[in-house]
């Protein structure tokens, strides 16, 4: 039978910050373990914490986005567990005044529009990292005090599209916000995700079960379907009584979910208020200040592309998956470009490019300015649209103005007609040079390159004039 | 004893006349610690090495003093008189430390308290029980017994150290000295061993009302590693010692004074509170206005179970660090639950460990409501209630404890409710953060007692003014233990 199921997430993300959001510590990565730590990040007696503004700034925007309620006032609580990633045996988080509640956010699933109600978002630190080898276990406590939002969604997801869906939202969101690189490769996301079924249209939800500590989507994914399938198949079997209330993982290398404890097991936190860190009032003018820095989100400008610049549903979601992508855009229309001719070169050619050499766009030299200038002179016909490409790469490549490569001077000749014209001179005057090559000398192609070079005074498009040569020689 | 009996601002003058060199009062200093170590096992660390540095305007430079164990020192050997830190060397100095460094102070000694502040008498600390330097048969109280006891002593002029119910301000009334809880936060906690964080004050002992204003006045201020710190350079508290009070209003509690509202009464308790009232009547006499008020006694009563619940409750939180895989004395064990319950079973001390019980329950999901929030909600109505006094008076004046020093041995008596009112009251100037200082305030039996002013936060000018003007009408100041046996 199907049954419905509704699943609820707990997404972990961690930010972006130049120190640790309650120590001097640097929050980077390093290769290094143990060498981004100041004294409170492994709890040494006597040190205090010291919040850190910038993460509660970007904790406060992430609500906003989220449309929550924003709490009046800033306050910590401690989450008391003894675990050796836990230096001092608490986590300071916020359990009793989360820095957002009651939030709601409409995002895209497939071609449907799915409304999520967020129960809250709050502001934590991370734990160590510790790897378990043969008979030791190793700690790291670079990671250890590392900012981490948290935020919790009410049950209202019906499948594993739909749960993915909004972690894909969300890490978009979180990139357009330059909040956090939302890196789930680097361990920067981490999700709980709690699932349940119930018949449809039944009143009362089944019995809840979740999974822990999930590091992937993909794996996010797996899980929920593993879970709904496992649970439905117990019900039809009529033992549904089986699904206890508990706390399972998700073992990657089976694709199962494995029991870990139930909720009879589960620690009990002893939380309290965090007295080391004062009560903060959030104040109405700091707020406007934060509201200000939200720019415009994945779903607004692609909407925006659509209605404006008549783009297709299929280009707008390319040019709006990332942000600096999207800015890019922006800018190329800004400066005068069509936007569908700026979106045909970004989409095809610039995504292809950071693709192939595994680049970010904001690694590459090519500016707005320079692409334009190459497609302007391309629509001027200074340049055939095959060399506007070429010049592209070409800038890309050697770094160097556009211009550098559209001089009339400088400009490579890979135009085939004239270069096909100069090569049948060429043969014409080397007979014995063909014959030659016909009849196995292979090593005089280099003959017939170096004459095309020597006729054009090297401007020939190597590429181009290796392609005819082998054509006209090769037949 | 040449020097060390002398008040800060004698000693400051004769150094800077050159009557006397900082290498004197080091070598004197030391001798004395090592002899009062002796008789009174007051010191974790005695400083043989310690150097003299140069004197300058600073009425501290030169000058000795003491360091509970509970403020980290820079590779110099921080315990919190516990065995879990037995060998612990801090890498950083406490900011009050830095402070009295960079004023040219000269800590000569560590010394011994209760186990990470946690108790009242001074004998759980690792190294053994302090004893009291008027009466080796007693005990000082505590926490702050170490420097209580050596300060009474005359090892130096002043000791620093950490009040979270009444650690500074109790065994300064049973050493016969002065003990000075500033506002909370006014001096930063970083670098401090945490008891219990909100209630936690860095403080100091000394002989007089002056020389704790000159201590404070340079372990104070604003600390960026500290969040609950504050900025009070606007106040200058030697400075701000004219004693001039007649125009000042104080009351005390008749609930926690008036002998007839005692259920149950003993010899010692009426000695103290009439020593205490015939201390108020002099205050009167000479143009203070001291008046009565009463408060609701089952308010009272519920004094030392709101601190109880809400110390031990943070305690066991504050003290979780305290595992003994980064620091500390690595446990034995299979796996690290075993390894860390081997760290602290051995390391901390059976009231400690009873402390953390108390803390662990009440702050259980099901405990939460009826003990650690009740709890919160009684600091509040005390807190209000003190702070609703404060509206009409500048201070409350209340007498410290029960009586006099306790016996180290076969005082087990169980007091009544309304006499641990008057044993813990003092836990209401942590609960508010309130500034509270003691001073002595007479004997009984040969033994010192004390009173106490407390008065509104960040009022600390004003409280230390009027125990500075009470201190000059009475003739227990700079008072070095002598010993009565």
């Amino acid at each position: 039978m199907e049954y419905q199921a509704v699943i609820g997430l707990e997404m972990h993300c961690e930010l972006k910050s130049n120190s640790k959001v309650f120590s001097g510590g640097k929050n980077s990565y390093s290769e290094l373990p143990n060498s981004l730590v100041s004294p409170i990040d492994m709890a040494f007696p006597g040190t205090l914490p010291v919040l850190n503004k910038k993460c509660v700034k970007d904790a406060i925007k992430m609500a906003m986005v989220l449309n929550c309620e924003i709490s009046e006032f800033l306050m910590f609580d401690r989450k008391n567990y003894y675990y050796p990633d836990l230096p001092k045996g608490y986590q300071t988080t916020q359990f009793t005044n989360p820095v957002g509640t009651n939030g709601r956010i409409e995002i895209e699933c497939g071609d449907k529009i799915i409304p999520v109600q967020i129960h809250d978002i709050h502001l934590e630190e991370d734990s160590a990292s510790m790897d378990h080898l043969y008979n030791t276990s190793v700690i790291d406590y670079n990671r250890a005090g590392v900012p981490l939002l948290e935020l919790v969604t009410e049950p209202c997801f019906h499948s594993a599209e739909e749960a993915v869906a909004f972690l894909e939202h969300m890490k978009s969101i979180y990139q357009y916000c330059n909040i956090s690189e939302a890196d789930t490769k680097k361990g920067q996301v981490r999700c709980d995700v709690n699932v349940s079924i119930m018949e449809p249209n039944a009143k009362e939800l089944g019995t809840r079960v979740e999974m822990k500590n999930i590091n992937s989507f993909g794996n996010v994914f797996d899980a929920i379907n593993y879970e709904i399938k496992r649970q439905s198949e117990l019900k039809d079997k009529g033992r549904y009584h089986e699904v206890e209330q508990e706390t399972r993982r998700f073992d990657e290398e089976t694709g199962t979910t494995i029991r870990m404890r139930s909720k009879a097991d589960a620690i009990d936190y002893k939380y309290f208020v965090e007295p080391n860190i004062p009560k903060y009032k959030i104040t109405d003018s700091w707020l406007e200040e934060i509201k200000k820095e939200i720019p415009r989100l994945r779903m607004e400008r692609k909407q925006d592309y659509i209605t404006n610049y008549g783009l297709s549903n299929y280009d707008a979601t390319i040019l709006v998956k990332e942000k600096e992508i999207s800015d890019y855009f922006e800018e190329c229309v800004r400066l005068g470009m069509d936007a569908k001719e700026a979106c045909n070169w970004i989409n095809v050619q610039v995504i292809a490019y950071l693709n192939k050499n595994d680049l970010k766009l904001g690694d590459v030299y090519l500016t707005p300015e320079m692409l334009k200038y190459i497609i302007d002179q391309k629509n001027k016909g200074v340049i055939s649209s095959k060399q506007a490409k070429e010049v592209f790469l070409q800038v890309l490549e050697e770094e160097k103005e556009p211009n550098h490569f559209i001089s009339l001077e400088n400009a490579q000749i890979s135009d085939t007609s004239e270069l096909e014209k100069l090569i049948d001179e060429i043969i014409g005057y080397s007979e014995v040079q063909v014959e030659q090559y016909r009849s196995g000398k292979d090593r005089l192609f280099d003959y017939f390159v170096g004459q095309v070079m020597k006729n054009t005074k090297g401007k020939a498009n190597p590429v181009v004039t290796k392609e005819i040569l082998h054509q006209k020689l090769d037949q | 004893m040449k020097y060390m009996n002398k008040s800060i601002l004698e000693l400051h003058e004769m150094l800077k006349n050159g009557d006397v060199t900082s290498q004197e009062l080091v070598e004197e200093s030391l001798i004395l610690s090592k002899e009062v170590k002796k008789t009174c096992n007051a010191f974790v660390t005695i400083l043989e090495d310690v150097k003299p540095v140069e004197v300058t305007d600073n009425f501290l430079s030169s000058i000795p003093y003491g360091v509970k164990d509970m403020y980290s020192t820079k590779d110099i050997l921080t315990t919190g008189s516990s065995n879990t830190l037995k060998d612990y060397v801090p890498f950083f100095n406490a900011t009050a430390i830095e402070h009295l460094n960079d004023a040219g102070a000269i800590m000569v000694n560590k010394t011994a308290c209760d186990e990470f502040g946690m108790g009242g008498s001074g004998t759980t600390c690792h190294t053994g029980t302090v004893l009291n330097p008027w009466d080796t048969t007693r005990m000082c109280a505590g926490s702050s017994s170490g420097s209580a006891a050596a300060v009474a002593a005359g090892v130096y002029p002043y000791a620093l150290g950490t009040d979270t119910g009444d650690s500074i301000r109790k065994p300064a009334a049973y050493c016969g000295i002065v003990g000075y809880k500033p506002t909370y936060g006014m001096i930063s906690r970083y670098g401090v061993f945490p008891f219990a964080s909100s209630l936690d004050t860095c403080g100091v002992l000394a002989r007089s009302v002056m020389d704790s204003a000159i201590v404070v006045d340079v372990m104070k201020g604003k600390d960026p590693k500290d969040m609950t710190s504050w900025d009070s350079k606007n106040i200058h508290l030697f400075q701000a010692l004219d004693g001039k009070i007649t125009s000042k209003k104080l009351c005390y509690i008749k609930e926690l004074c008036d002998i007839d509202s005692f259920e149950q009464t003993n010899d010692e308790l009426k000695k103290h509170l009439d020593n205490f009232m015939k201390k108020i009547e002099f205050i009167r006499q000479n143009g203070v206005v001291v008046e009565e008020v009463s408060v609701d006694q089952t308010l009272l009563n519920a004094i030392a179970s709101t601190y109880i619940i809400l110390s031990c409750a943070e305690a066991t939180s504050n003290m979780s660090n305290l595992t003994g895989l980064s620091f500390g004395p690595r446990g034995e064990g299979e796996n690290y639950i075993d390894l860390i319950k081997d760290h602290r079973t051995k390391g901390f001390s059976s009231l400690i460990k009873r402390r953390f019980v108390i803390g662990s329950y009440v702050l259980q999901r099901e405990n939460q409501e009826r003990y650690f929030k009740n709890a919160q909600r009684v600091r509040r109505l005390l807190v209000n209630t003190w702070k609703e006094l404060f509206q009409t008076y500048d201070a409350i004046i209340l007498p410290v404890g029960t009586g006099v020093a306790k016996p180290l041995e076969g005082s087990k008596d169980i007091l009544s409710l309304d006499m641990m009112a008057l044993e813990e009251h003092l836990q209401v100037g942590n609960f508010g953060g309130f500034p509270s200082i003691t001073i002595p305030s007479g004997f009984i039996d040969g033994l010192p007692v004390g009173l106490n002013i407390t008065g509104n936060c960040y009022d600390d000018e004003n409280v230390l003014n009027i125990a500075y003007g009470i201190e000059s009408f009475m003739d227990y100041k700079n008072q070095i233990a002598k010993e009565v046996k």
